[in-house]
């Protein structure tokens, strides 16, 4: 009897550790699967890029990155973006504000409107501006008329930047605002306090992170957009060549070594923004535990 | 009787929803008023019309005797408690009751006197330097009443202003709001689900039921004399009877109120307080007019037993005092039905025990 039981309990041990062994085989593979994948798919690209850029030294690096064409490039970006970034955020709050604060008709389709960047391919976008503003456009004498440049020039870059990211810094605020709910709107409206002042001193120090997180994401998204600036930019050096732009160009020269070059300078934009992102992110999450609001 | 605050006829639709059903109410001058209703009554839609964050379909509202219907919420003069309190996150607690001052653009010195009163009257001194999230919920009750009441209001309104606070909490901040308010005089209006906050708290009930207003009196008025069957069987702890005739002493009402008509022309609503319960005769001042029961149920309230007791295959609910013999499951007692509420035709009637009545002719 005795025997019986020992025995019984060494195979339930043994099945146990059979049991156990399985589990750290799919643990160790499920985790040698995910780090192989992001290494070949981030981490690698990212080290190329590097590497690359630094083929024929650090001189050559410098130089590739300081000549002109690419300085041009990288100021145009940093103006397209800034500009993205600022008619987005208000429209993005003026937007959020009216989606979560007010019922109205039509409100499910404003939502909609509002994503359509998201689903419409750039490339389509960019098509659509040309459309627009181009030679083919009812516009298109009075434009000239006025001697109003778009397609092929900066104001197109920056309506298409502005097209592209515009879901971004709405849709980053309107979980916040929705979340927080209008009590605290109407308290302050029924106290007597005018809508100006409610945005400014109720909503906008409430919704403050979620802004910030919607303005970084936004400036990432509108410092790598290629695909509608490419259709609306016209690839004029020097003119009208965006950092994306610059790199492709560069590249189909076969000059690889500055086009992984003026890549790096992207790179490093993104990790910064990404830093940014982690801080903003980090404060977010602290602020709706503890309820303050400190950087 | 002129009201401060005022409503006729008001006709609110959430889509095909109904929520305010030709409504008609009125608070008086410094008086509390309650608007007690079951959940989803449309209470909270009446006090959001009242404030102006809800615009009424059809009806008239009145402030102060001066029609408010297209008046913004901000130029009401309305101090407003909100269920979840609303307050201003960002904001110290000082600030939080600063603001509707600044908003008007008080100075500075005022601004201090006036929130430091507040802060005196609500015991919040010592905490005005918090932010809401650092506060418990019955200091955060009382932020946001010091804050409506900042800017001097003409009306207080408060939406379920106990509904997020425990029950030990609860009970004493009931206490210190109601005599707050009658300390400051202001016209006050609150929306609660709980009839014993409203019966503790309010000068007046509103009883409200599907966007109608049923009852409006004193609590008093309310529990003694409910005006329809809705009100007889919400207030109070109620048991719905089919056939009240079938009870000792209320069998011959046919001959006194000559007409049962409609299906439900003999219910009636029988509360603990009517039944007087007894284990045996002895216990009982009118022995002959008891029924004989079977105890089915007791329940311990603290203060009193809880007795569900079933007489005539009818499951009734009395209250026992502690001090007496406690009765068990399946004990034989006796129970004496002093008064019936008789819901016939829609209206609300109280029937008293004919043994009583004879006992008083005899008299």
């Amino acid at each position: 009897m005795e025997l019986v039981r020992k025995l019984a309990s060494v195979k339930a041990r043994e099945k146990l550790a059979d049991g156990a062994w399985q589990e750290t085989v799919v643990k160790w593979s499920l985790i040698f699967t995910g780090a192989a994948f992001l290494v070949s798919m981030m981490v690698l690209p990212l080290v190329l890029i590097g590497v690359e850029a630094m083929a024929k030294g650090w001189a050559a690096y410098v130089r590739a990155v300081s000549e002109p064409f690419a300085q041009k490039a990288l100021w145009l970006t940093a103006e397209a973006t800034i500009l993205a970034v600022l008619s987005n955020t208000v429209f993005g709050l003026a937007a959020a504000w009216l989606l979560t604060k007010f019922d109205f008709k039509g409100k499910s389709l404003l939502g909609a409107i509002i994503d359509l960047p998201f689903a419409v391919s750039p490339v389509v976008a960019g098509l659509f501006f040309i459309m627009l503003f181009g030679r083919l456009s009812p516009f298109y004498d009075t434009l000239q008329a006025y001697q109003v440049a778009v397609v092929f020039a900066v104001p197109g870059i920056v309506l298409a930047t502005i097209f592209v990211t515009l879901p971004f810094i709405a849709r980053s605020i309107v979980p916040v605002m929705e979340a927080q709910g209008r009590q605290e709107e109407e308290a302050a409206a029924l106290m007597g306090a005018s809508g100006w002042r409610i945005f400014w001193q109720i909503t906008l120090p409430n919704i403050k992170w979620g802004l910030l997180y919607g303005i970084i994401l936004c400036s990432a998204r509108a410092m790598g957009e290629f695909g509608a600036v490419s259709v609306v930019s016209g690839h004029i050096r020097g003119k009208t060549n965006t950092l994306p732009l610059h790199i492709e160009i560069l590249y189909n020269e076969y000059n690889f070594t500055a086009a992984f070059a003026v890549a790096s300078i992207l790179v490093i934009l993104a990790v910064v923004v990404l830093i940014l992102r982690n801080l903003v992110e980090w404060n977010l999450t602290r602020a709706e535990r503890t309820g303050e609001h400190e950087l | 009787m002129s009201y401060e605050v005022e409503l006729k006829h008001i006709e609110k639709y959430f889509g095909s929803f109904k929520a305010a059903d030709d409504a008609s109410f009125g608070v008086e001058k410094g008086q509390l008023a309650g608007l007690l209703g079951p959940s989803g009554s449309g209470k909270t839609t009446l006090l959001r019309m009242l404030a102006g964050l809800e615009q009424p379909d059809k009806g008239e509202i009145r402030i102060a005797g001066r029609l408010v219907n297209d008046v913004p919420a901000r130029e009401r003069g309305i101090g407003f408690v909100f269920q979840n309190y609303a307050l201003f996150r960002h904001m110290t607690v000082r600030d939080n009751l600063a603001f509707g001052l600044r908003v008007q653009n008080v100075d500075d010195h005022t601004i201090k006197v006036r929130t430091d009163e507040l802060l005196e009257l609500t015991g919040l001194t010592a905490v005005a330097k918090r932010y809401p999230q650092q506060l418990s919920g019955g200091q955060r009750q009382r932020v946001a009443f010091a804050r409506a009441l900042a800017p001097n209001p003409k009306v207080l309104l408060l939406d379920e202003p106990f509904a997020a606070i425990d029950a030990k909490v609860r009970k004493e901040l009931r206490s210190w709001l109601r005599e707050a308010i009658h300390n400051l005089g202001i016209t006050s209006l609150f929306v609660t689900h709980d009839q014993d906050e409203a019966v503790e708290v309010a000068d007046k009930i509103i009883i409200v039921n599907k966007g109608r207003i049923e009852q409006a009196g004193s609590p008093v008025e309310i529990y003694q004399s409910p005006q329809t069957p809705f009100v007889a069987d919400f207030i109070g702890e109620s048991v719905k009877v089919e056939d009240y005739t079938q009870f000792k002493g209320f069998g011959d009402e046919q001959a006194q109120a000559g007409t049962y008509q409609g299906a439900h022309a003999r219910m009636g609503i029988i509360r603990p307080e009517f039944i007087e319960l007894a284990k045996d005769e002895r216990e009982i001042s009118l022995p002959l007019g008891a029924e004989q029961g079977v105890v089915k149920a007791t329940y311990f309230r603290g203060s009193s037993m809880a007795v569900d007791i079933e007489v005539r295959g009818q499951i009734l609910r009395a209250a026992r005092s502690l001090e007496k013999e406690p009765l068990q499951v399946g004990d034989k007692a006796l129970a004496f039905i002093h008064r019936i509420y008789s819901l016939d035709a829609g209206q609300t009637r109280i029937i008293e025990n004919r043994a009583k009545r004879q006992e008083s002719v005899v008299i």
